[in-house]
């Protein structure tokens, strides 16, 4: 029927026909439509652009990043001053952005972890509250939670002249937290090197202990011993140079502290406020990865005679984390986004700095935002890049 | 795929955006064809130049530059728009002619002239940057605010002259920046910094809003040149002539006495500069020249009154800021305000 | 063996009533010695736990209830007087609640902005109930003419006066920014999941690209993008207003979100729905329309409930570019001259926070209960 069908039809127009329903070239048809339309509206975006900047006599260029930048940033890493340039400031602010978002990374897996485990806790109290903790504070805009913990944070503390005296030289005031500034003496780079080599004697020896285990049974504590070479090594070298460190001792002058190192209120309102929020996220990630690996587990590693901390170490953790890592990647590079949020309550992250004060001072809109785009999209890149490595590593191996 | 919806999108944006208007007509016949001046003001609300209240009505010395405007063309001030910008937006605002006009206490500074697209069109405030200290702390001269913790907002020619201040008289600062000046308001309430700064009449302004305004003091010393003054875009000369002379007719108003109250009366002065000023009298014509009426500066003073008015009302010993007029004052009384004549 | 003599056995013919359990196990004591008290750790975790709420919840409760004052019409009633302490300055919030919920929406023309948000949550409810009759009509209404008739309402022309966005603010401001972006970003969403999914190896890569590079930057690059850039791309004189370019924003960047938890949906629809609708001769667009997509959809309902409850929380944000959503105008006023007083900027917030919190709260219990109600009907 159909063959018949087929040979009657042997007409011009059924060629046609075949071209236009095949679904390989209607698609090539299709996507070369698409291209064109991306192509003009990109052509279209463009000319506009230029045009409207031809209009208002804007130079369109990257000129502008060598130019003076003139304005001041209250937390400086690396060395800027006044007479350096916008590229300067944008490292400034870019190592800013670092900072916050590590340090939020770390207490926010701290705390999301403890909570998390809380939840699951068999103590009644110590469960609700974890509860309460993640319902109330996953539900309220962080924005709002960080100008709270800015206004807080600023309320409780004292002036710098009435503030809270701390041992080793720390005083807490509305000015922050200020402390001695360690400063490096002849010598100290040995101690710097030293952590790199006892790094690596440490993964050596772990190497060792596993090759051990598994021609002898032997076990080995690794943990204990690299944690004595990483931290012994460096301490003894340091010891042997005859401790080749000063510091810098902070010194109330005038309205503030001179010298030392400070930790300003805005960054401890953004760690408070950022960490605190992320956490219940990962809190609720980590309930989830535990309870993903079955009960049956913990009781096969009972049987097998594993003890309770080694069934926790070997059987459940490695499980569970198969379950955290995605959403926990995800959870810290919405963090890293997030601390965007720092110009809201003046931390001069890059947003505040670039694409605050550079932006408004030389009026590169286009230049400035499209930067700043780019660096976040490739700290995501990166970020995500790293944990799929981890979790390919701990992933399961299908043999 | 992607490109059709974002079409369709745009198109249905620019289809609901109310404010589309056509290309390459003068600003002054788009003004006229859509029945209002746009213009851009301070989106923060700075008391005295640009506030709205709860109703969303706006006042202020900027504001009447918008009204004197609105005035000059439709002879009524009250057909303006706003539009609230941050610092941030201001020039990118005018630049994309999202708006006719910036009257948003915007210092004129050589690059900003030159370099934005703008222009700026006179001086409505002549301003000068301050610092504002805490009583408590003892100070008496911005000299002595050496290490200080001083609060500033962001992308303002005030965080630059604050660097160059510190720097040319040897002292160190550490400047804490915020994006909006709502919170380098509250930082500095909370202590948080030691001074403020910002132009002296934005000080005024804001120690008002502070919890305990007679805690703060306004430290003596000026530390820069502020003209502020409403900016247009670069290459319109009879937009820019119009806004220009609609700030000059309420100036010349004041150096003659004509007043919102009296201006009707005026026009049967015998001074022929006041005659000119109105359009009084045969021949006597200067607005149709450049596309307005020959009643336009009469229109202004009708509906916005003569600078001093303006003046009192909104920063001066009318309002709260309680503001002294002095480099405000008219040339004829030491201070910088001086009009052109018109003839 | 000897015989059981039958008189002296006894049999019982009832059941014991069952003995009260011991007093150290029953009650209070007993829940008590098992849920707080069962290890030495149990024990300080416990007496931490309460010695922290003992601190920490009599004096919250103290602040917002006790001290709060309830009445009044400027600072001075909630200024300190004397020794007094002064807790949350509730008479603050009440004062300035038209203006938190409307903005500085005309005072006459209130009854509109009003109006939408009766008419919005007696359609969702209704939509989101599924008990109730007629839904799938409902859903038309709500995405036809509600919409239409909300942007008539709220700009006016046809007979009624023009608000301009401008003076449009408050909770009014953060519920149109969410609702349009979530309704936006939906087609855009499913066109871009299905880009993803797609065969075509350019539309693919498309697709790809622009989802990873709005997920990648925070919102608030969006934002001043949409604020900042948006103008310098349209032709000369084009403006649009900039409430709506924050809505551009918001639904560019919540499209490539929804796009992902679409594409979740696309995924968990088994092979061989696909196979079918291709066995019965349906092209790729009908396929999707008719058989793919409704399941999909319905699968990821939760989950664009939770994308809906970030956007929620993220039109906050809009007040950095100068929109006064709540969050904006509550904290425009704690400048406002008449009201300064300590306690109106955590009085603000903590009303803010409890906001936001019953939306999103509320929300997140929603999507829990439709996904435990769409996972019993999916068991197979």
């Amino acid at each position: 029927m159909t063959l018949r069908d087929k040979t009657a039809d042997e007409t011009p127009r059924s060629w046609v026909r075949a071209v236009l329903y095949d679904a390989t070239i209607r698609g090539w048809v299709f996507q070369g439509l698409v291209l064109l339309g991306l192509i003009l509206f990109a052509i279209w975006v463009i000319h506009n652009t230029a045009a409207n900047l031809r209009a208002a006599n804007i130079p369109f260029g990257f000129d502008f990043l060598n130019m003076r930048a003139g304005f001041d940033i209250s937390q400086k890493p690396i060395d800027y001053t006044l007479d350096s340039s916008h590229a300067q400031a944008f490292k400034v602010g870019l190592l800013n952005t670092i900072i916050v978002s590590v340090l939020g990374i770390i207490l926010a897996t701290i705390v999301g972890f403890v909570v998390g485990i809380s939840r699951l806790s068999s103590n009644w109290l110590l469960a609700r509250a974890a509860t309460v903790y993640i319902e109330t504070l996953r539900n309220v805009p962080l924005l709002l939670q960080l100008l709270f913990w800015y206004k807080a944070v600023l309320s409780v503390l004292p002036g710098p002249r009435q503030g809270y005296a701390l041992p080793f030289s720390i005083n807490l005031s509305n000015r922050g937290l200020t402390m001695p500034r360690p400063i490096a003496g002849d010598g100290f780079e040995f101690v710097m090197w030293s952590v790199p080599v006892a790094v690596a004697l440490a993964w050596a020896v772990a190497r060792w202990a596993r090759n051990r285990q598994a021609t002898t049974g032997q076990s080995f504590p690794v943990f204990r011993a690299s944690l004595g070479i990483v931290i012994g090594l460096p301490l003894v070298i340091f010891l042997a140079l005859g401790a080749p460190l000063s510091f810098e001792i902070p010194e109330l002058k005038g309205f503030n502290f001179a010298g030392g190192m400070v930790v300003h209120p805005e960054l401890i309102a953004m760690l408070l406020g950022i960490s605190l929020y992320t956490a219940t996220f990962i809190a609720e990630t980590v309930r989830a990865g535990i309870l993903a690996v079955s009960a049956g587990q913990s009781e096969a590693a009972f049987s097998l005679g594993l003890r309770p901390r080694q069934t926790m170490r070997l059987i459940v953790v490695p499980q569970a984390m198969r379950v955290i890592i995605p959403p926990l990647t995800s959870q810290y590079l919405n963090l890293t986004k997030n601390s965007s949020l720092a110009l809201a309550i003046g931390y001069p992250d890059l947003v505040a700095v670039f694409a605050g004060s550079t932006l408004n001072i030389t009026g590169h809109a286009i230049e400035v935002i499209a930067i700043t785009m780019a660096v976040y999209l490739a700290l995501s890149l990166i970020t995500a890049a790293l944990m799929n490595w981890f979790n390919a590593r701990v992933a399961l191996v299908e043999r | 795929m992607r490109s059709n919806t974002f079409k369709t999108l745009l198109l249905g944006a620019a289809f609901i955006g109310a404010g589309a208007v056509a290309a390459s007509a003068g600003t002054l016949d788009e003004v006229k064809a859509k029945g209002f001046v746009q213009c851009g003001v301070n989106g923060a609300g700075l008391a005295g130049f640009g506030a709205p209240d709860d109703a969303g009505n706006w006042t202020g010395l900027d504001v009447d530059a918008c009204r004197a405007v609105a005035a000059a063309v439709f002879g009524d001030p009250s057909k303006v728009k706003y539009t609230g910008l941050s610092a941030k937006e201001r020039f990118t605002a005018l630049q994309s002619k999202e708006i006719d006009m910036l009257a948003r206490n915007s210092t004129n500074t050589m690059s900003r002239d030159t370099q934005l697209g703008i222009t700026f069109t006179g001086v409505n405030y002549y301003d000068g940057q301050g610092f504002m200290v805490k009583k408590a702390l003892g100070v008496s001269s911005a000299k002595d605010l050496n290490g200080a913790s001083v609060c500033v907002q962001s992308g303002t020619t005030t965080e630059l002259n604050l660097a160059d201040y510190f720097k040319s008289n040897g002292m160190t600062f550490n400047a804490v920046v915020f994006e909006k000046q709502e919170e380098a308001d509250a930082a500095y309430d909370a202590g948080r910094c030691d001074a403020y700064t910002t132009d002296a009449s934005g000080l005024y302004s804001i120690r008002l809003k502070m919890t305990n305004p007679d805690d703060s003091i306004v430290l003596p010393e000026i530390i820069s040149k502020e003209p502020l003054g409403p900016a247009v875009r670069q290459g319109d000369d009879q937009w820019e002539s119009i806004v220009r002379w609609s700030h000059y007719a309420m100036l010349i108003a004041e150096e003659f006495g004509v007043t919102q109250a009296n201006v009707d009366e005026m026009k049967t002065s015998e001074n022929p500069e006041v005659q000119r000023l109105l359009g009084v009298g045969e021949g006597v014509d200067f607005g149709t020249p450049i596309g307005l009426t020959k009643d336009w500066a009469y229109n202004i003073i009708k509906g916005v009154g003569n600078y001093g008015e303006s003046f009192e009302r909104n920063v001066g010993e009318g309002s709260p800021l309680k503001i002294a007029r002095g480099l405000n004052a008219l040339w004829t009384k030491g201070g910088l305000q001086y009009a052109p004549p018109i003839r | 063996m000897s015989r059981i003599e039958t008189d002296t056995v006894f049999v019982r013919r009832d059941f014991l009533e069952p003995e009260a359990p011991p007093a150290s196990l029953g009650g209070f004591p007993g829940w008590a010695r098992k849920n707080l008290f069962s290890s030495p750790l149990n024990i300080v975790v416990s007496l931490a736990m309460l010695f922290l709420l003992v601190w920490f919840i009599p004096p919250l409760f103290k602040w917002l209830f006790v001290d709060a004052v309830w009445t009044g019409d400027n600072r001075d009633a909630c200024l300190p007087k004397g020794d007094e302490t002064v807790g949350a300055c509730w008479a603050f919030i009440n004062a300035k609640a038209a203006q938190f919920t409307f903005g500085s929406y005309p005072a006459d023309e209130r009854w509109r902005p009003a109006l939408v948000m009766i008419a919005f949550f007696a359609g969702l409810f209704w939509i989101a109930v599924p008990k109730m009759p007629r839904r799938r009509e409902g859903v038309w209404l709500m995405l036809t003419v509600f919409p239409v008739a909300t942007f008539w309402l709220l700009y006016g022309g046809f007979g009624l006066p023009i608000v301009e966005t401008s003076n449009w603010g408050g909770l009014l401001v953060t519920l149109v920014v969410a609702i349009t972006g979530i309704v936006a970003s939906l087609p855009l969403g499913i066109l871009l999941a299905l880009g993803r999914r797609s065969k075509l190896p350019f539309i693919k890569i498309v697709s790809v690209v622009f989802i990873e590079i709005w997920r990648g930057v925070p919102l608030i690059t969006v934002l001043f993008m949409a604020s900042v850039m948006l103008p310098l791309f349209l032709p000369t004189g084009v403006n649009f207003d900039k409430l709506l370019r924050a809505l551009i924003g918001v639904a560019l960047f919540t499209g490539a979100y929804m796009a992902e938890t679409i594409r979740g949906g696309l995924q968990a629809i088994p092979k061989g729905q696909y196979e079918g609708a291709a066995s019965l001769g349906l092209g790729y667009w009908q396929s999707m329309r008719l058989i793919i997509l409704p399941q999909a959809l319905k699968i990821v309902i939760p989950g664009i409930v939770n994308s809906f409850i970030s956007l929620f929380k993220d039109t906050s944000l809009v007040m950095i570019i100068g929109l006064y959503d709540l969050l904006g105008s509550i904290q425009r006023n704690f400048s406002d001259a008449n009201w300064s007083t300590p306690s109106i900027a955590p009085t603000g917030l903590i009303f803010a926070a409890a906001v936001f919190w019953v939306f999103c709260f509320s929300m997140s219990r929603y999507s829990m209960y439709m996904e435990r109600k769409l996972n019993t009907g999916h068991k197979r």
